[in-house]
């Protein structure tokens, strides 16, 4: 194509079977206007190194497979474009904090199997309808009090941007207490008196140190760091016993 | 190799993964489940899903409409009673997705709104916003943590079946991120896997959508059934192939060529006005827009872009309160892939590869003909879709048949007893072999070069508009690139852990075979019917020959065998499609 340029890619490569630490290797690759830095990376796997290591899925930002640091900022490479850092190099390593598993890829097993569950992300409820009965109502200021935070799609950029979860793997972090804020806050849900243990932990909300550069990096703009400080006040009123009295729903 | 008891396993995390999971835990909490996929299961393409997923629950609206609907729009090639089935469980499982938090998109009143979608007679579609499938897959994913019996294995990719015995008794996986291969003994196994989209190269769908499990019940004798019906979703992004809603229809968008002129008019589905109006102009159903686009670029009348033609889509007298409210991902996905702002210009988009409406045969309760292998979602082919799917049925689909796949899978694993598993090593080991062979080779071609090149075939050969010598060149083509891929590939990556090429090779092998198996199915069909529409001496629908599903069984290394079977017809015999045709504006919600 007419427009096609060529850019210096930087990946940072990790073999677990022959790698004692990683390193990085660049590549030139041809770009258009439109080539995201996720094309550029499946150019390099499919015609210039195939055991170059990624995931991706949907490549339109909403699977939340791809996210990768690039240029240190985290960013889903779906959606980050090669012309933006063009004539620079792009350097793209695997999200901070995590443990690396090969090249691009890290461990996320402790959000998804230790964290997101902890949060309990799901409809507690006290009794149940039978379906016979319908849908509950829920009118626009009960919707839109969770919504947002229902938006996340646990891409975890949140967390490679979180100092606090660099420094304290056991800081319960940004999206999964975001998603439990989506729960208490849902008209339907009775669950905060179950989610509060995690909640108040040292780990839970007053782990946050409002660095807020989670909120920054969302790219769907669920702000974490905003669910968060809530919560802090409900968890104030908890510690003095008062969010039952005041607060019948939990303080959502 | 580790091996795992267990009495169900699920095979994709998806939609219909996560609801049949449910379904078996729910059906008795001591079956011990595995949900097993090769991404985390909120990876899965449902989330990909936008407009919708149909239900009846307007009093203007009723379960004979959305009958008749769903019939028509599949040309009659839809089993009827599982259809009857379909239409009277939709709403129940919409509504067991609210009480579990999904939040649907509502009325200033507080009760679920519904849109309008393609070839709909009424609003049908349940909504939220325009990111359907993402809230309907983190809402199951997120309600399958609640229950203690379904255990993950995450990005775990599924080998094959062991069938011993004449039945289900396991399933060999590899952990991807160490490259180990693991045995899951089971007493019943629901392949969950999704379509095939990825046989094309210009579709909709994401990289994951490679038609595994399809390929790995056809291999195990199988039929596969009606694979030719293949959906061309009429509006996608240009180069990328990303998806723009039909739900920008729904509300009220259009579609307009070069001229600025609404052209769905000359083809069967005006007059334009009034506008909008169910079941005619753009609330057409997909098969007609996506025949219309090609022949408005054969008449010169498209707009030429960079990465291809494309007409437009225009949502701009929407106004902006209404897009941002009911489509903030089409106009997020619009500003970022294509550089446009639908509030103040018009969309380009041009049809792609969206849907595989055929798939594993199996029957109304989502049973295939092997014992212990149940079906459910995209990769099934259950009867609804028939030769062309209504846009929001396979939202629901996946839900509907989800549970009922987990219902029959619990019941079966309930009366069967262990299986043999020494039989069952020896089938995995040398499942394991013939897998690690893939690895060592020192010739061969990249991935790449046989993935594009199928690419190609199918679309030229077998795309929107097909004719006998297209058909035959891509069935040609398709032996030679079989045998290219069994002379094998060599790839760059010969470890073990995390090895992506490693199992996009093994991927190739499922497309390649279901590519060929569609590109026959459609060779044979000698007629015209819903997506599949020849332009050779078979334009017309031949219900006194064709009023049947395809059968495609496996013959080895061969093309396979075609066969035919009758399609089931209860209350609505075959009529002509009508679209378009005069009519009252309608009243949006």
């Amino acid at each position: 194509m007419a427009d096609t340029r060529t850019i210096e890619i930087e990946v940072l490569r990790y073999n677990p079977e022959k790698d004692t630490e990683p390193h990085f290797q660049t590549f030139k690759v041809p770009f258009t206007h439109d080539t995201s830095v996720l094309q550029g990376l499946q150019y390099i796997k499919d015609h210039l190194d195939g055991s170059l290591t990624f995931r991706w899925s949907c490549r339109m930002a909403i699977c939340g497979s791809c996210g990768k640091m690039v240029n240190g900022r985290p960013e889903l490479s779906c959606h980050t474009f090669l012309r933006d850092y063009y004539p620079g190099k792009v350097r793209i390593e695997p999200l901070n904090h995590f443990p690396i598993v090969r090249d691009l890829v890290i461990d996320q097993t402790d959000f998804f199997n230790n964290k997101l569950p902890s949060v309990k992300p799901y409809v507690v409820s006290k009794e149940s309808k039978p379906l016979s009965a319908g849908t509950f109502l829920q009118t626009p200021k009960q919707f839109h009090s969770y919504y947002q935070y229902s938006q996340c799609i646990n891409c975890l950029l949140c967390y490679a941007a979180c100092p606090q979860y660099g420094l304290k793997p056991g800081f319960t972090g940004p999206a999964a207490l975001a998603l439990m804020h989506r729960y208490n806050a849902d008209s339907r849900d009775r669950g905060w008196e179950e989610r509060a243990e995690i909640l108040n932990a040292e780990d839970g909300v007053w782990g946050c140190t409002l660095v807020g550069y989670c909120s920054e990096v969302c790219p769907k703009h669920v702000d974490p760091a905003h669910a968060i400080n809530q919560n802090k006040v409900n968890s104030t009123m908890d510690y003095f016993g008062v969010r039952k009295l005041l607060m019948p729903k939990g303080g959502a | 190799m580790q091996s795992v008891q267990t009495d169900v396993v699920v095979v994709g995390g998806g939609g219909a993964g996560l609801r049949a999971a449910i379904a078996v835990a729910e059906s008795d909490p001591r079956l011990r489940i595995a949900l097993v996929s090769k991404v985390v299961p909120m990876r899965s393409h449902t989330v990909a899903a936008e407009g919708g997923s149909a239900g009846v629950i307007r009093t203007d609206d009723s379960l004979d409409n959305h009958f008749d609907d769903t019939v028509g729009g599949g040309d009659w090639l839809c089993d009827q009673d599982v259809v009857e089935y379909f239409v009277a469980h939709c709403t129940e499982e919409m509504t067991q997705l609210e009480h579990w938090g999904c939040p649907w998109s509502r009325k200033d009143d507080g009760h679920v709104n519904v849109r309008f979608f393609g070839g709909m007679k009424v609003q049908r579609t349940w909504f939220a916003a325009d990111k359907t499938g993402f809230h309907m897959l983190h809402t199951l994913f997120q309600t399958s943590l609640k229950y203690p019996s379904i255990k993950r294995y995450d990005e775990f990719f599924c080998a094959d079946l062991i069938v011993e015995d004449g039945r289900v008794q396991g399933v060999v996986a590899i952990d991807i991120a160490s490259g180990e291969f693991h045995l899951l003994e089971c007493k019943a196994a629901i392949i969950c896997t999704g379509g095939a989209g990825r046989v094309f190269g210009q579709n909709t769908n994401a990289g994951i959508v490679t038609g595994d499990g399809m390929g790995i019940a056809f291999r195990h004798g199988v039929p596969l059934r009606d694979m030719e019906f293949v959906q061309w979703h009429p509006t996608a992004l240009p180069g990328t192939g990303v998806l723009i809603t039909e739900g920008c229809r729904g509300e009220g968008g259009i579609l307009t060529n070069k001229d600025g002129y609404r052209y769905l008019q000359d083809y069967g589905l005006g007059p334009p006005d009034p506008w909008p109006r169910p079941k005619a102009m753009e609330l057409g159903p997909r098969d007609r827009l996506s025949q219309a686009f090609w022949h408005e670029e054969q008449k010169g009348r498209t707009v030429s872009t960079p990465l291809g033609h494309a007409v437009w889509l225009d949502l701009r007298q929407l106004g902006a309160a209404k897009i941002h409210e009911r489509l903030p991902m089409i106009t997020e996905v619009a500003k970022v892939f294509a550089g446009v702002d639908p509030v103040v210009a018009p969309i380009p988009v041009r049809p792609a590869v969206h849907y595989t409406m055929g798939g594993i045969l199996c029957n109304g309760q989502t049973a295939t003909p092997l014992k212990g292998l149940f079906t459910a979602g995209e990769c099934s082919s259950v009867g609804i879709h028939g030769a062309n799917r209504l846009g929001s049925n396979s939202l629901a689909e996946i839900v509907v048949f989800g549970k009922v796949a987990g219902e029959e899978a619990a019941r079966h694993a309930k009366v069967t007893g262990a299986g043999k598993s020494d039989a069952a090593r020896q089938q995995a080991e040398a499942v394991e072999k013939r897998l690690l062979g893939l690895l060592g080779k020192d010739k061969g071609e990249r991935v790449a070069t046989i993935r594009d090149e199928m690419h190609e075939a199918m679309e030229t050969g077998v795309g929107i508009f097909r004719k006998a010598d297209g058909m035959q060149a891509a069935c040609a083509k398709l032996v030679q690139l079989r045998d290219r891929y069994r002379r094998g590939l060599k790839l760059d990556d010969r470890n073990r852990a995390f090895n992506t090429e490693w199992l996009s090779a093994i991927e190739l092998g499922f497309t390649l075979e279901l590519a060929e198996v569609i590109a026959q199915s459609a060779l044979h069909r000698k007629e015209s019917r819903g997506a599949h529409t020849r332009l050779d001496e078979f334009k017309e629908r031949d219900d006194a020959n064709y009023l049947k599903h395809t059968l495609a069984h496996r013959t080895g290394d061969g093309p396979p065998r075609i066969e035919y079977t009758p399609v089931t017809i209860t209350k609505s015999p075959p009529k002509t499609r009508v679209y378009g045709g005069e009519g009252k504006k309608a009243v949006m919600t």
